[in-house]
């Protein structure tokens, strides 16, 4: 590796870094102002993106190449701004009451809209964006030609950086912005039309996340994975930065994207006689610099602590103990579910659904762990899904392990990554949980996606049979059914011992858990380590009776199911997510093979559900109950 | 156990906000079945102090000795283990358990029990709990939800869960606030009567001053981070600067 290399990596890492930080500084001011971290900013990148390589084609030939072309960025820009202002008024005004969760939720919904609108409108292929016209050539530095259109990117960041500085110290409404995020309640007091603000925020928050999308439009192709892949960069360049912080952020997508660049400048590099492509480990690297800070520095690099509180504002209800008629119910539900295979030679399909039904409630139970009694929402549970499913198809065929110790092995994998991962996760609260958990799982996809002699890449890996006498259907369904109520049973013993009862207790008032000699951070580290385990158990499972698996089986869609499950069954009981999950499955099963828009349907029902029982399903039944 | 002997021993410990010094050079001592009331105005350090002492904040300098040992900067669950029980100005209880549940998870944490994963915690330290129930008063309110209790049933309830933790020490941040007046009174009895069985050493602050002056066995007073009077109840009542520092925009009640 040479010098000049060096600075070419250099420089086009600036440029990604710009994108980055647009994202990510949008993010940031709309989080600041309304408290409402936007899954969705991702899409409005993706759509400035989409938007400005159809708009400059279309308009180059009226207003000429040059202006075309800007002309497309600027006008993306303004649309997605208009739209954002629009999802703002139509959508999130009714939610900044909700609970952090299902904001969280319904702004992912309308991820899941926009990319199936996007896949409707531009169809599923790449588009190619135009050349910059009078950037397209290269300049001479030091003998290497830097493209003119990355220098010009590179230098676009700290203009936006700039500009919105200047936007916050010195105009009337950045004054507000910033009087917002220090103190809701005095804007409030000091009688702002509040609701204006928050939407012109949300505008602008979305426009400068289009125009990072547009902005990018002559260096890469649309595509319709951009919108999770920029969303998770962008909890990573936050969570480092330290929210709220804009110059932070800048900082933060500076340090990441010149971390990948460095590694793909090294190249292949011999490391004790072992020769490592360092340009397969961008990935790894984003994971060491994220640790690193985090380790250094809890709540980022410019970021200030949160004050913890004392209690939670609300009381959370207690998980209830099986009574003697919900016995009966359960073991009645364990026969009628054992029985199964009998009536498999009249309906062919019934085993094949019933064992997705048994698999989601061994996924879906272990996130109600950490999310329950836990208190911990992550975002990200499909990693461990995806570790155990990948560690067992791994084992299965490459080693030649016999199913068990395949099984085996897919769990262990899972539990290893949900201990590393956990160790951060747990550390953070809330929304920052939330973002870290996901950004987590988009790193374990990006290594499966990229890491292709070991996991197959994009393909996946197939021929991931079981053994006799697991190869029959009836076979790998009671195996699956005895696996699942094994860590269903687990999981209700630990709940009620006194472990359950001190993950609540950190849950409840983590200063009061502490101050009576809980730690409280080891406690949700196991509950976190041992959720992982089991949700790789349910991963495992599914490679098995599918015989293949793909990184688009645990993509944030899979994570986004598990938290859809365990709201659909309610979160107080431990039967909840188990219903959900069957409910879900059923209905995933029906709708799927009627349409290809089975994402922006599931999006339309989070969006019923969040905006028809604001205060949580199981508040909603309790007030319709109420009202009798 | 030696009977005079500081349980507690606070040294020169300093605590600033930006440019505001909240604590500034404070020591003092609390023996074994002394009861010492921390006094001062508003915003004058005494929560901070606490919060020191049971290792929730690190001091910027300075440091808190516990029957000899230095803990400064240890975390609140060690410090918890060696012996310091607290009660918080906001009473803090697990909303989601009931009165009972909560001690009885206070004990399991106190018996190295917290990881325990297997047995069920329903019968797991209940007849305690429901004896530091009783002893607080709350053995009628010990099966209902701690989130449905009185706010004065609340402050019962953490003082029970800080005796969980058999503490040598006990630190009370305002455990009467919120109360009415006869409510008070029976909960510092209640403190000075448990102190006095256990041979506790008790911290607590405290605004009302017939529950000071009643009850405490010494007082020190804190006004802007200093401490400005540390003595008994008559000598420091007639203390020309701890007079001055309560007539200047002092409450009411601040005169006993
Ligand atoms: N987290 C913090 N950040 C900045 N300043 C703080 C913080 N906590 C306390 N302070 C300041 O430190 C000083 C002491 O506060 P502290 O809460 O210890 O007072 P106090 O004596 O307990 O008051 P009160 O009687 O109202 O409870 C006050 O000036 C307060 O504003
Ligand atoms: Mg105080």
């Amino acid at each position: 590796m040479s010098l000049d290399s060096l600075l070419f990596q250099a420089v086009n890492g600036l440029a990604s870094a710009s994108g980055l930080f647009l994202v990510a500084a949008g993010l940031s001011i709309i989080f600041g102002v309304t408290r409402i971290v936007n899954m969705a900013h991702g899409s409005f990148y993706m759509l400035g993106l989409y938007l400005a390589v159809t708009l400059a084609p279309a308009l180059s030939p009226w207003i000429g190449g040059a202006a075309g072309f800007w002309g497309g960025i600027l006008v993306a820009t303004l649309a997605v701004a208009l739209l954002g202002a629009l999802v703002e008024m139509v959508l999130l005004r009714r939610l900044y009451r909700a609970p952090e969760l299902y904001q969280l939720l319904a702004t992912f919904a309308l991820l899941l809209v926009i990319s199936d609108a996007v896949l409707f409108l531009w169809g599923p292929e790449d588009i190619l964006g135009p050349r910059a016209p009078g950037l397209s050539g290269a300049v001479d530095l030091l003998g290497r030609r830097l493209p003119q259109y990355d220098l010009f990117l590179a230098l676009a960041g700290p203009a936006v950086l700039l500009g919105l500085h200047l936007l916050l110290r010195r105009t009337r409404f950045g004054r507000l912005i910033r009087a917002a995020t220090q103190d809701r309640e005095m804007v409030a007091a000091l009688g702002i039309n509040e609701a204006l603000l928050f939407t012109a925020v949300f505008a602008l928050g979305a426009g400068v996340a289009g125009l990072g999308g547009a902005l990018q439009m002559a260096r890469e192709p649309a595509n319709l994975a951009i919108d999770l892949s920029v969303l998770g960069d962008a909890f990573v360049v936050v969570v480092v930065g330290g929210m709220g912080s804009i110059s932070g952020a800048y900082l933060a997508a500076v340090l990441v994207a010149e971390v990948k660049a460095l590694c793909t400048a090294l190249g292949v590099v011999d490391i004790a006689g072992y020769a490592f492509n360092m340009s397969r480990l961008t990935l790894v690297a984003e994971f060491l610099v994220m640790a690193l800070v985090l380790i250094l520095r809890p709540h980022g690099l410019f970021g200030r602590p949160q004050p913890p509180a004392t209690t939670r504002a609300r009381a959370e209800p207690a998980p209830a103990p099986l009574g003697r008629r919900g016995a009966v119910l359960v073991l009645v539900a364990v026969a009628l579910f054992a029985a199964v295979p009998l009536i498999g030679q009249f309906f062919a399909y019934a085993p094949v659904l019933a064992l997705d039904m048994v698999i989601a409630a061994l996924f879906a139970a272990s996130l109600h762990f950490i999310m329950g009694p836990g208190g911990m929402a992550s975002f990200g549970h499909a990693a461990y899904f995806g570790l155990g499913a990948y560690g067992a198809a791994f084992a299965a065929t490459r080693l030649g392990a016999p199913t068990p110790l395949a099984f085996a092995m897919g769990i262990g994998t899972a539990a290893m990554g949900a201990t590393l991962f956990g160790w951060f996760c747990v550390r953070l609260e809330g929304v920052y949980f939330a973002m870290l958990t996901l950004a987590f799982a988009q790193i374990v996809w990006s290594i499966v996606y990229q890491w292709e002699e070991v996991t197959g890449g994009s393909n996946g890996m197939f021929g991931v049979w079981p053994q006799a006498p697991f190869d029959e259907p009836a076979g790998l369904y009671l195996a699956a059914l005895a696996v699942t109520l094994a860590g269903l049973f687990l999981i209700r013993r630990v709940v009620f011992a006194p472990f359950g009862f001190a993950l609540r207790a950190g849950r409840d008032s983590s200063l009061r858990a502490e101050a009576s000699g809980i730690p409280v951070a080891r406690v949700r580290w196991l509950a976190f380590a041992l959720a992982g385990t089991l949700c790789g158990a349910a991963g495992a499972l599914f490679a098995f009776a599918k015989g293949s698996i793909s990184p688009e089986a645990i993509s944030v869609g899979r994570s986004i199911d598990g938290l859809v499950m365990v709201l659909l069954g309610g979160v107080q009981s431990l039967m909840g997510p188990v219903l959900g999950a069957g409910g879900f499955t059923l209905l995933q099963d029906m709708v799927m093979r009627e349409t290809d828009y089975w994402r922006a349907l599931l999006g339309a029902v989070i969006l019923a559900v969040v905006l028809l029982f604001p205060s949580g399903i199981a508040g909603g039944l309790r007030r319709a109950g109420n009202a009798r | 156990m030696n009977a005079g002997a500081p349980v507690l021993e606070v040294r020169d410990l300093t605590k600033s906000y930006g440019g505001v010094r909240a604590v500034d050079g404070v020591s003092f001592d609390v023996a074994a079945g002394e009861l010492l009331a921390l006094i001062g105005p508003n915003g004058a350090g005494k929560s901070t102090c606490f919060n020191i002492v049971n290792g929730q904040l690190r001091p910027d300098a300075g440091a808190v000795r516990l029957g000899g040992r230095v803990i400064t900067g240890l975390p609140p669950r060690r410090i918890a283990a060696l012996g310091v029980g607290r009660t918080f100005q906001v009473a803090a209880v697990f909303g989601s358990m009931t009165a009972a549940q909560n001690v009885q998870t206070a004990l399991a944490a106190a018996r190295g029990g917290t990881f325990d994963l297997w047995r069920p915690a329903r019968r797991l330290g209940r007849e305690q709990a429901l004896d530091l129930l009783a002893q607080t008063g709350m053995a009628a309110q010990a099966d209902r939800p701690a989130s449905t209790l009185a706010y004065g049933d609340v402050k019962r309830l953490e003082l029970a869960m800080a005796l969980a933790g058999e503490p040598r020490l006990l630190l009370m941040d305002e455990p009467t606030a919120g109360m009415a007046g006869t409510e008070r009174r029976e909960m510092i009895a209640l403190v000075q009567a448990l102190t006095r069985a256990r041979g506790l050493a008790v911290l607590f602050t405290e605004h009302s001053m017939d529950v000071v002056f009643g009850h405490a066995d010494r007082v020190i007073v804190l006004a802007r981070g200093r401490l400005i009077a540390n003595g008994g109840v008559d000598e420091v009542r007639r203390d020309p600067l701890v007079r001055e520092v309560y007539l200047g925009g002092a409450p009411t009640e601040a005169r006993p």
